[in-house]
């Protein structure tokens, strides 16, 4: 845990400035401006485009040095603890389960909601969960037809199909 | 499915020659939702005709498929110029669009966005823009109008609907055309900045007749000068700013356009649909009720309309600082 | 007297059988699209905006889809709170702020409590409401037209102040929680100096902004599971309820113990809702923040006190009927889902603004009835539904898991019909994992996004009014003790703090 805290702070110092950097951006229209002139109070105006993001990413900055000092001096909860950061149930939780999620995504993409749904129910639950067949496909299939009920028709929101779009054009003719 | 960019003008060609836009024989039928893009955000004026013209379809039973909206107001437009272009089904993709249709692609020149390899389906409407100032001010006509904005100089707050958008072109008319050094605030939405005047937290604004009805009707707010070619009929004892001799007038449009890239078939199909819309005893009570002006266009002719517009844009722009 | 009389014919009118089976409808309907996660009373009222076209040519005027859309907005309300606590992620933004007890009560088998505390106080913040705008309405738009840029901002400031508590004690990493909220804020369109900022990589979907509902079903949907997944690791973490009429009544009497909340929540969600630009949500956080802050137990917050699920409950219906007031009366949106109705009244031509109640009170006071009638509806369905959610807790938690994966990932789709809010929402969901084990408080970040947007370019545009001149927040008459007040909250936690150093080194 330990060395997780300082790992963290140190990413998230790195992003507070790259979100400095990114706060300074001149207008694409107008390459003529200075990056960073946006960040300042401009006379009569007040702040700049950039003044709000670029301060206080500084002070997240300023946080993680802090953070830092707290890790040296050993007075924060993390900073003390000598658990790991995650153990091997852990890793292994974020493994399928994260790893799962991701998939899920990945699949939407490809197959759209439609399909990715009941493949993921279907991975959490059968192997993950360890239930049967008949529970796991009842549930699978119960939520994907009652999404689409619920969403496609009933509330209008179309939901992605990837390559299953030409599936639901039978679909859309009979409830439409 | 990106297109070509040559492709792109190969099929606007097309659709140039086709001419005719009548009710044919209709070769295309939706088959799945279309996808109807709204330009701004949820409640503001776009998306009220967007909504409307969803209702109308539905109500008179128009299309054999629904309209299903979607708002993406990032980026002043931006968000939906992309989205549009980058449309995997371009014959389900229609667009609602408003002048950020032309003001935006000039000033993000990065998106790398054609607005005339937009579909041309619709011109529905002109909104048009009037001044309005609070009772209170004490102010009647434009003339003394001019006369309050000099003398307190930038003390005279102007508010608008964003930067570079409409309101923005029309104060900086103001400032350039009659000596003005009015400061220019932007806000969200055009509601936000009738309120303000209303208020008094603004000196005056450049809202749309619909955005600021309420207080007129109220009295709380007047208008001095309309920004149109001829007398709004709601407002008929309002001079134009060309009665008073200056040859200035600015619309806005209420156009649908389809994707990049949309068949000539589904062009046919959507342009008959949005003139039945047109029709509509509905859309022309809305019409008259929100003093929107502008007859039915489409095809070639707003192309052309377009093109001016783009031209336009540019000079405006180009002399307020906000491109180069 | 007028009033009186004006309100009991609205009533009546509200109480025929077409309005009155209108108003369950859209209760029920309301009801179910608020529990579903990411989709709120914007969505509902959006999508059903054509269908009232419908009931207007059946029933003539305007009357009858109003309420019909009115009664859909209040379902929605009662129905955030139901997802906020069975599942732990927020029915729709305004439903952020009862999660923070909602889930550890659900989490110790107090669901059925939770539940019913939320049902009664959004029933009694509904009625107090209702009062308020029946007695007060043109007083109330004065007071809504005199707030300017100035003043929203100081009322943001003060948002921020009653919030500073909600960290941890952790100080560096709450101050970076607040700050990280605030610049994922920025992301977007800047609409002062109307350029694209912070747009990471030149990916469009920034374009748009983070939104809310991004980092909110991320941290609670994504994070949050994972980390209850990690740290309970034998089976169910979900203590059973027993779902018994007995065990409902045992709940009701339990409210008692939610006056001081339902009460601050009620006023203060009011006044928040009435403000244009502010709306339910801030409405529902500040009433939370306020709660904690004046409670003696403050510790107990955030742990499962009844008081923190009573507060923002009664707060968010409070201050969405608070909202219709600058909607009807100013003809400006104090809420996304009043821009919507907004949009609707328009349609139906009617003409919102300052003689709204004059010209048009056969819409007004039919309107106004139908919010008492919808709001004893709700309540009622929502008792009578509780039954049902409760159920839902009692599955095993293998399959209750991957429901609320999947409705995590569906509903930030409905709610934004965009797949990169999606992909967002997974990576921020798994990057609140490990913050949440280092123990980074995130609630004080998804604050932030909330208000952020409001507060920025409110102070952009108050100092483009002041010419960059500071003072305008000190010298305005409504504007400077609000400013004052905010900024003595937000140092006091300081103050105490080199207090307690002196008399540390005293004795």
């Amino acid at each position: 845990m330990r060395k997780a805290e300082i790992v963290t702070a140190v990413i998230l110092g790195i992003l507070s400035l790259c979100i400095m950097w990114k706060s300074g951006e001149a207008p694409s229209w107008d390459p003529s401006v200075a990056r960073f002139d946006n960040i300042g109070l401009i006379e009569g105006e007040g702040p700049g485009s950039g003044f709000w993001p670029f301060w206080l990413s500084f002070i997240m900055f300023l946080c993680c040095i802090w953070i830092g000092i707290n890790w040296f001096r050993g007075t924060s909860t993390p900073s003390q603890s000598n658990e790991p950061f995650l153990d091997a149930h852990g890793q292994r939780m974020l493994m399928v389960v994260g790893g799962g999620l991701i998939g899920f995504l990945i699949v939407i993409y490809v197959l759209g909601f439609y399909g990715a749904i009941p493949l993921f129910l279907i991975y959490y639950m059968r192997f993950l969960g360890g239930h049967t067949w008949k529970l796991t496909t009842t549930i699978s299939v119960g939520m994907t037809v009652f999404c689409f009920f619920f969403f496609d028709i009933a509330m209008r929101i179309v939901l992605p199909k990837g390559y299953l779009e030409p599936l639901f054009i039978p679909l859309y003719e009979i409830f439409l | 499915m990106t297109f070509t960019k040559q492709l792109f003008i190969g099929l606007v060609g097309a659709i140039m020659v086709t001419g005719t836009m009548s009710s044919v024989a209709v070769a295309f039928e939706p088959d799945k939702p279309i996808e109807f893009i709204i330009m701004a955000g949820k409640g503001g004026g776009a998306d009220k005709m967007a909504r409307l013209m969803q209702a109308i379809v539905e109500k008179e039973n128009l299309s054999s498929r629904p309209l299903f909206p979607t708002n993406k107001s990032g980026g002043s437009g931006a968000e939906a110029l992309i989205s549009a272009k980058n449309a995997s089904d371009p014959d389900h993709t229609i667009m609602v669009t408003l002048n950020s249709f032309f003001t935006t692609p000039l000033r993000q020149p990065g998106l790398q966005i054609d607005n005339t390899t937009f579909a041309p389906i619709g011109r529905m409407a002109e909104d048009s823009f009037l001044l309005w100032v609070h009772k209170d001010s004490g102010i009647t006509t434009f003339e003394q109008y001019l006369e309050t904005a000099k003398a307190d100089g930038t003390k005279w707050v102007m508010g608008g609907t964003g930067r570079a958008g409409e309101d923005n072109i029309i104060t900086n008319y103001l400032n350039n055309e009659f000596g003005l050094s009015m400061k220019y605030i932007p806000y969200q939405g055009g509601g936000e900045v009738a309120k303000q005047v209303a208020g008094k937290q603004l000196n005056s604004s450049v809202n749309n007749p619909s955005e600021a009805l309420g207080f007129y009707e109220s009295g709380d707010l007047i208008p001095l000068v309309a920004f149109t070619d001829e007398r709004l009929p709601l407002f008929p004892d309002v001079p134009t700013l060309k009665e008073l001799g200056n040859d200035f007038s600015y619309f806005m449009q209420r156009a649908v356009v389809g994707a990049p890239g949309m068949s000539d078939d589904a062009l046919v199909y959507y342009t008959d649909l949005f003139t039945k819309v047109y029709a509509s005893a509905d859309w022309q009570e809305y019409k008259t009720k929100q003093s929107l002006m502008g007859d039915f266009m489409s095809g070639a002719p707003l192309k052309e309309y377009w093109n001016a517009q783009n031209a336009r844009h540019t000079v405006i722009l180009r002399a307020s600082g906000d491109i180069k | 007297m007028d009033i009186l009389i004006s309100l009991l014919d609205g009533i009546m009118v509200a109480l025929q059988p077409i309005n009155l089976g209108l108003a369950v409808l859209g209760v029920v309907v309301g009801l179910f699209v608020g529990a579903m996660p990411g989709l709120g009373s914007v969505n509902g009222v959006a999508i059903l905006l054509p269908f009232t076209f419908v009931i207007q040519s059946i029933t003539g005027g305007a009357t009858s889809p109003m309420i019909f859309l009115a009664a859909i907005y209040y379902g929605a309300m009662y129905g955030g709170a139901i997802s906020s606590i069975t599942l732990g992620i927020p029915g729709a933004s305004t439903a952020v702020s009862t999660t923070f007890d909602g889930r550890p009560m659900a989490l110790s088998g107090r669901a059925h409590i939770a539940l019913v505390a939320a049902a009664l106080a959004s029933f009694v913040g509904g009625t107090i409401a209702n009062v308020m705008f029946t007695g007060f309405a043109p007083l109330l738009a004065a007071v809504a037209l005199s707030f300017g840029d100035p003043e929203v901002f100081a009322l943001m400031l003060m948002a921020f102040a009653t919030f500073i508590g909600l960290g941890g004690d952790d100080i560096p990493k709450t101050i970076f929680s607040i700050c990280i909220g605030l610049v994922l804020a920025t992301v977007g369109f800047d609409i002062v100096s109307g350029e694209p900022r912070l747009i990471f990589f030149d990916i469009t979907g920034f374009s748009h902004g983070i939104r809310f509902l991004v980092l909110a079903i991320g941290v609670y949907g994504i994070g949050e599971m994972l980390w209850t997944i990690n740290t309970n690791r034998h089976g169910t973490s979900m203590t059973q309820v027993d779902v018994s009429a007995r065990s409902i009544i045992e709940a009701i009497k339990e409210f008692r113990h939610a006056k001081r909340g339902t009460l601050i929540g009620s006023f203060l969600g009011f006044f928040v809702g009435i403000l244009p630009a502010a709306g339910a949500t801030p409405g529902a956080l500040m009433a939370y923040g306020v709660a904690k802050l004046t409670s003696k137990d403050q510790s107990s917050f955030g742990k499962g006190n009844v008081n923190g699920i009573a507060a923002p409950e009664a707060a968010n219906n409070s201050a969405s009927t608070g909202a219709m007031l600058p909607m009807m009366t100013l003809g400006i949106p104090g809420s996304p889902t009043t821009a919507v109705l907004l949009a609707g009244m328009v349609i139906w031509g009617l003409q919102p603004g300052p003689l709204l109640f004059t010209n048009q009170p056969d819409f007004v006071w039919p309107l106004i009835g139908s919010f008492y009638v919808s709001n004893v509806i709700a309540v009622l369905v929502n008792l009578a539904f509780i039954p049902v959610f409760l159920w839902m807790l009692r599955m095993p938690f293998t399959i209750l898991a991957p429901m609320i994966f999947v409705l995590s990932l569906v509903g930030t789709y409905a709610a934004y019909l965009d797949m990169f809010d999606v992909s967002l929402m997974v990576l921020v969901g798994i990057a609140a994992f490990f913050l949440r084990i280092l123990d980074y408080p995130v609630a004080p970040a998804v604050l932030a996004i909330v208000l952020g947007p409001i507060a920025e370019p409110k102070l952009r545009q108050s100092l483009l009014f002041s010419d960059g001149d500071f003072s305008i927040f000190f010298t305005r008459p409504i504007a400077g003790p609000i400013t004052m007040i905010a900024l003595i909250l937000i140092f006091l936690p300081l103050i105490k703090f080199v207090k307690n150093k002196i008399t540390a080194k005293k004795t």
